[in-house]
């Protein structure tokens, strides 16, 4: 489904990709777990689109299509959907205009007509009751004075309304207590189906409890420097980093 | 003949034409001197740096309009809160207009400024009330006051709640090649009193119109007074506002300023404390692009312990516009306690638009709490981002970026109707649609 090959990517002259190649099949979940400033979230980031990265080298295919040329909203149009790890404060737009005016730009852009309003209610309930999410949080101004639970919370909750084929959770598990965290987890276990999948982006294992993967990979220095099962995350939260770094130096 | 020469010797042509009492006929004359010998304000004063009135001066203005005019309702319609009942005291170049007009004198007076200066029985509360803290140095506001006659009368007595809002409109509708009017407004808001007032300038044409308007508005102890100020004219039209405000002790007042339009715009919005625990809120937005200029200036004068004031001005400017905002607050020595909040953030949205932004805190008491913060920046690309990310196109992005930027300003307004307007407005200032009514 999603084909990343020989990814190198830069900002102000600085490269921070240096050549990563990562192949995710519908029905799949796969996590990137690595130290800080490893290019985790540039990669997110880079999927989704920002522009504030320069791609030197490399591309990014979904379903058979190329996505380099395409702008942020283009790629979202085709189902890539990223989970902000500090969404965005929107005062006086609440989250159901959001997410009203996010489907139909989505379905304008594919060719269909808006939701009708009966359907888009439905469906705002039943996914903002599978995050166990209060009525009142959706007539509320978007993230504005949200706590960090309820901003990812928000996030998932913008997922599921969205649907979207290939799913990124940048550092989705941090600033959630245990309980919002487990409600997260269960919201995307609960999305997730043979014809999407999921790149989750986490610096520790412990979200990797709730959404078990089926690949987990060590982003590096810029690079993937290690793949395994979701054993590799156990390994990793009990013994650091370093001996990837050993091992990679030996 | 230059526009000053033009006026000052029109001076006695117009006191010729009217009755004024003795006391009146003074005020006049003190202010028709004051503005000889001052002038036209130019950019050598530092009230006026950032802001030129020469090319407007060069117009022909007529300072008195030569014949009546009427307009129909429908083709102003829009230019009204029609959704509602309101007071309308409605002024068509300058001579009010009874057809366009509900005025009112039962419970409350909403009329005419020119009857109040002329009858007797409003002699007292001109005597106590008129010209008494409009400034009697500032040029432009003495000029006005030299021809002060047809404006908005509004006297509203003690704990009354006027139950509709209040909108003063003036219309201009190029008849003239070019015309000057100078509104004058006054505004009475007795102890425990509640009102809600709308003002708007408007020209239906492209023929240059410069307006040279002073309100003055006294809130009695715990009046409550809501005022807005729509500015969205054309790009022919000029619009100086000075507004003079006077409150006693717990009364609140708050003066919100929509800058969307015309060609210069000067706001001088000045309170002048008298009281303890009085509450004063300035809140604006503009919006304005080509070579639309926008400037404002204000002035809390704390001179009484245990007020506030709290000043919120959102600016985006695109295009060649540019933007002012000269905010200063005054804590005399007495006016221990105050809470002075002043904030102005302003966007930029082209390379060529200008801000001048300048607080000014002069505080002489030892125990206040004063806090300014002003920002100048462009549109926040991690924002951005994520709506695009959302599936959001840039432009609509933009939109709803803009609109969330001035919600702290919107988010006051106490009018529904009003508020609903402003967010078209400003929809349309940002030529989107967003499937919702922002």
């Amino acid at each position: 489904m999603l084909k990343i090959s020989n990814l190198h990517a830069s900002v102000e002259d600085k490269e921070i990709l240096k050549g990563i190649n990562l192949e995710i099949k519908a029905g799949e979940v796969h996590a990137i777990m690595g130290p800080n400033g490893a290019g985790k979230s540039t990669l997110s980031s880079i999927i989704a689109g920002n522009e504030t990265y320069e791609v030197t080298d490399g591309e990014i295919v979904l379903d058979g299509e190329d996505l380099s040329e395409l702008a942020p909203e283009e790629r979202a149009h085709k189902g890539v959907f990223l989970s902000f790890q500090y969404p965005v404060e929107i005062p006086g737009v609440s989250v159901t205009n959001f997410i009203k005016t996010a489907i139909n730009e989505k379905r304008k852009a594919n060719g269909q007509t808006e939701m009708p309003a009966n359907e888009m209610l439905k469906m705002i309930r039943e996914k903002s009751e599978l995050l166990e999410m209060d009525r009142k949080f959706l007539s509320r101004s978007l993230n504005e004075g949200f706590s960090g639970g309820e901003k990812k919370r928000n996030e998932i909750f913008q997922m599921a309304m969205l649907e979207p084929k290939i799913a990124i959770l940048d550092e989705t598990d941090s600033g959630l207590d245990i309980d919002a965290l487990r409600i997260v987890a269960n919201g995307v276990n609960k999305l997730k189906n043979e014809n999407n999948a999921v790149l989750v982006i986490t610096h520790y294992q412990r979200l990797l409890d709730y959404i078990i993967p089926d690949f987990v990979h060590v982003l590096m220095d810029g690079k993937i420097v290690k793949t395994g099962g979701a054993d590799l995350a156990l390994e990793l939260e009990e013994k650091g980093y370093d001996w990837i770094k050993q091992e990679q130096e030996a | 003949m230059d526009l000053k020469e033009k006026l000052v010797s029109s001076f006695m042509a117009f006191e010729g034409k009217i009755e004024a009492d003795d006391e009146l006929h003074a005020i006049r004359s003190q202010a028709i001197k004051n503005f000889e010998n001052k002038g036209f304000p130019t950019k050598k004063e530092e009230a006026w740096k950032y802001t030129s009135l020469n090319a407007v001066l060069k117009n022909d203005f007529s300072v008195f309009p030569k014949k009546e005019n009427s307009i129909e309702f429908k083709d102003v319609k829009k230019y009204f809160l029609h959704e509602i009942d309101t007071y309308k005291v409605v002024f068509i170049d300058g001579v009010f207009s009874s057809f366009l007009s509900s005025t009112t004198h039962d419970g409350l007076d909403v009329c005419l400024m020119a009857s109040a200066l002329t009858k007797p029985k409003y002699k007292m509360v001109i005597d106590t009330y008129f010209n008494q803290i409009a400034s009697k140095e500032e040029s432009l506001t003495t000029l006005n006051t030299a021809f002060a006659l047809e404006g908005a009368y509004i006297n509203i007595p003690k704990s009354k709640v006027v139950e509709k809002p209040i909108e003063i409109i003036y219309f201009s509708t190029g008849n003239e090649a070019a015309l000057m009017v100078q509104p004058r407004n006054l505004v009475i808001v007795g102890e425990n009193a509640h009102v809600q007032i709308v003002e708007r300038h408007q020209s239906l044409n492209e023929n240059p119109v410069l307006t040279n308007s002073v309100t003055e508005i006294f809130a009695q102890k715990r009046a409550i007074v809501d005022y807005y100020k729509v500015q969205n004219d054309v790009q022919t039209a000029n619009l100086i506002d000075n507004t003079y405000i006077a409150q006693k002790q717990e009364s609140r007042v708050a003066v919100h300023t929509f800058s969307f339009g015309g060609n210069i715009t000067r706001n001088n919005l000045n309170f002048y404390h008298q009281g303890e625990r009085i509450d004063s809120t300035l809140k604006g937005i503009t919006i304005i692009g080509d070579k639309q200029h926008v400037d404002h200036y204000t002035l809390v004068q704390h001179a009484t312990p245990n007020c506030e004031s709290h000043q919120n001005y959102k600016t985006i400017l695109d295009g060649q516009s540019n933007g002012v905002f000269n905010g200063k607050i005054f804590v005399e020595k007495e006016a221990q306690k105050t809470d002075a909040f002043q904030q102005n953030n302003n966007i930029l949205l082209s390379d060529k638009a200008t801000i001048n932004a300048k607080p000014q805190l002069e505080i002489f008491a030892d125990d206040v709490k004063c806090s300014h913060g002003c920002t100048i920046g462009q549109l926040d690309e991690d924002a951005m981002f994520y709506m695009q990310q959302r599936g959001i196109p840039k432009k609509e992005a933009k939109a709803l970026l803009m609109y969330a930027f001035t919600s702290e300003v919107t988010s006051s307004i106490k009018i529904p109707e009003l508020k609903a307007k402003i967010a078209k407005i400003i929809a349309t200032k940002l030529n989107v649609n967003m499937g919702f009514d922002l």
